[in-house]
């Protein structure tokens, strides 16, 4: 940093000395965070959101309760359209699709969300130590951040997955890889621009560790934009993961959404009109990406009424790559 | 011309990146799936092939540095190797034969798109909290939430096997011979309803909103206010005045959503069995094609990066800030 920059922080840093904590602008991030959670709630698009992603969970939770059993057991022959003893009626094989969209749910929505957190993570470290450091760190990792956001994402996926040994972790490995790099991009310039704010250049004069301002002094300071670009990576994921195992690239023996849109397809329920096989998980998975951006728009609105404007992040960067 | 320079250096380098991806890939995966593959299309492959092949996957057991170097040399010379699912045609000859197909569908889809969404985000924009402002984004950030394959499998369902307005899959009639007669045209027109239209609903939404909200942005401009003053015509003001200026980050989005748009076919392609690249990507992973599946992933990814150079090169051409900085 020059040496203008570190004048001016000793004057801070003197000025606000009987407190002795110049580098806390706002409240704790604990604080904070509840703050958002509850604003969050009060917000009529989160909270429509968030209620669509708690009835989504509970039944994932509660499918061995409400479908005890394997759901890909067969119990009828062939395809039956939906009646009082199968609800969403039956697959061509004579699985009850209640059942596996019900069960299906359960990896869908793990591997959504550990994707989105593995990526997050990814794209905050990423973000953070770009902007932080700056120079030809900074211009090593945009690079390799904007060759990734370049590099078309699906047959990227694709060309990987073939690859690797098929399975769950396979999957996740895959969809983090390809799911970081739009989420490190808007983390960087946010975080760029908390950087050059006066109390991280206190924070430096009083000699905190580096670790520690990034992660306790910029980081809480860009909650909601880790939230949105949270949000971002978990649709990604989970229509990503959709369309890896709809390609059959996925591992076809779990019971999952996208496995179940593959046997559907694979199976003729399209061919033949059996349109109660595919419709259940596809909608699914449309329900719960909508709930997501709905909640991403209500930490739009929550955190920064102006934002509103000129972004196309709420439903954006990630799920670009895989639909 | 150094912003033309630092560009064409970013590209080279992404495209460096996905050479050296596709050639690390066979060779530091765990498990054998290449030998596993030759071995299954051993019989039938020319001694000079095998030879071939086995450099191509670094089955050869050269240092790795020269397997690199020589890897690089047959790309620019064009050996992508042999196809092992449509033996013995080359890679490069099955890639062109299909590639002209997944363009046609990419790129109808994204001009309808591009168009359809911006002339909404406009009107949008200029008859702010209007019906078109309030009610539509909604809509179609829904329809956006629905996996793009999942809103194709539907639309095959209503409108190819239900009302039977379309037809179900492939580019064109069975048994019709591709020339220039307009009843081959249009019949490869109607084959090539439904999978564009599919893409252009999903991806209708994100152009309008990105245009709506640049829109606010300039209408609240002060030569907009002026034009209006001299007593221009909404119309004018409208298209001349706000909606040109506003066409310049859609010139951004142009060139993320090729890759989208790619991606998107892809999967568009598999639902309808629409006969291009992405298609093929798939049977060829399906049939353990490594050398086809490595030379479809480079033929996008080349295909992506050049039309991405081309937008930053029209955007220098549209934006004079960028030639001056």
């Amino acid at each position: 940093m020059s040496a203008t920059d570190a004048s001016e922080v000793v004057i801070l840093a003197a000025s606000a000395q009987p407190e002795k904590v110049p580098a806390e602008p706002l409240p704790g991030p604990r604080a904070r965070r509840e703050g958002l959670v509850r604003s969050l709630l009060r917000n009529r698009k989160a909270f429509a959101g968030l209620v669509i992603i708690a009835i989504f969970l509970l039944l994932a939770l509660l499918a061995p309760v409400l479908a005890p059993g394997d759901p890909s057991l067969i119990t009828s022959l062939g395809a039956k359209a939906p009646s009082t003893e199968h609800l969403f009626g039956t697959t061509p094989k004579g699985q009850d699709v209640l059942a596996l969209t019900m069960w299906g749910s359960r990896s869908s929505l793990l591997v959504g969300f550990v994707v989105g957190l593995a990526a997050t993570a990814i794209a905050i470290l990423v973000g953070l130590t770009s902007a932080f450091y700056g120079r030809a760190i900074d211009d090593g990792l945009s690079l390799v951040t904007n060759v990734f956001l370049l590099l078309p994402g699906l047959p990227l996926l694709v060309i990987l997955a073939a690859f690797l040994p098929r399975g769950l972790g396979t999957v996740i490995l895959v969809l983090t890889i390809t799911g970081w790099a739009g989420g490190a991009r808007v983390l960087r310039s946010q975080a760029l621009s908390i950087r050059g704010k006066d109390f991280v250049a206190a924070a430096i004069v009083t000699g905190e560790t580096r670790f520690r301002i990034m992660f306790r002094e910029i980081l809480p300071n860009m909650a909601s934009i880790v939230m949105i670009t949270l949000l971002g990576t978990v649709i990604f994921g989970i229509g990503a993961q959709a369309g890896l195992e709809f390609l059959g690239l996925g591992d076809p023996s779990v019971v999952s959404w996208g496995t179940n849109l593959y046997w559907a397809s694979n199976d003729g329920a399209l061919i033949s009109g059996y349109w109660w096989a595919f419709v259940p998980s596809g909608a699914a998975i449309a329900f719960v990406a909508f709930a997501l951006a709905l909640i991403n728009y209500g930490v739009d609105e929550v955190s920064n009424p102006r934002l509103r404007t000129a972004r196309r992040r709420p439903f954006g960067t990630g799920t670009e790559v895989a639909r | 011309m150094r912003f033309v320079l630092r560009r064409l250096g970013f590209y080279l380098v992404a495209f460096w990146v996905s050479v050296t991806l596709n050639f690390l890939l066979p060779r530091v995966m765990p498990g054998d799936p290449i030998s596993r593959m030759m071995s299954q299309s051993q019989g039938r492959m020319t001694p000079e092939q095998v030879v071939q092949m086995q450099a191509l996957f670094g089955l050869d057991n050269r240092p790795i540095l020269q397997q690199y170097i020589g890897y690089w040399h047959s790309l620019f010379t064009g050996e992508m190797g042999v196809s092992i699912s449509r033996f013995p045609t080359p890679v490069s000859e099955v890639i062109a034969s299909q590639i002209g197909w997944t363009i046609l569908l990419g790129s109808t889809a994204l001009l309808i798109a591009v168009v359809i969404g911006n002339l909404l985000g406009i009107l949008a924009a200029w008859r702010r909290g209007g019906v078109l402002d309030s009610a539509l984004p909604p809509i179609l950030v829904f329809i956006g939430s629905f996996p793009y394959f999942w809103l194709a499998m539907g639309a095959l369902d209503v409108f190819g096997v239900v009302l039977g307005w379309f037809p179900l899959r492939h580019a064109f009639s069975a048994g019709a011979t591709p020339s220039l007669s307009p009843e081959f045209i249009g019949d490869v027109a109607m084959h090539l309803v439904l999978p564009a239209m599919t893409i252009v609903v999903v991806s209708v939404g994100g152009w309008m909103l990105a245009m709506r909200n640049t829109m606010i942005t300039t209408t609240s401009e002060d030569y907009i206010v002026m034009a209006e003053a001299k007593g221009l015509k909404a119309n004018r003001i409208m298209f001349r005045y706000a909606a040109r200026n506003a066409t310049l980050p859609a010139v951004t989005n142009f060139g993320m959503a090729i890759g989208f748009v790619v991606g998107g076919a892809l999967l568009t392609e598999v639902v309808f069995a629409y006969p291009g690249v992405g298609f093929q990507l798939l049977s060829a992973v399906t049939a353990l094609d490594y050398p086809l599946m490595q030379g479809i992933f480079l033929t996008i990814t080349g295909a992506v990066l050049v039309a991405n150079f081309i937008v930053d090169m029209v955007y220098v051409r549209l934006d004079p800030r960028v030639r001056a900085s």
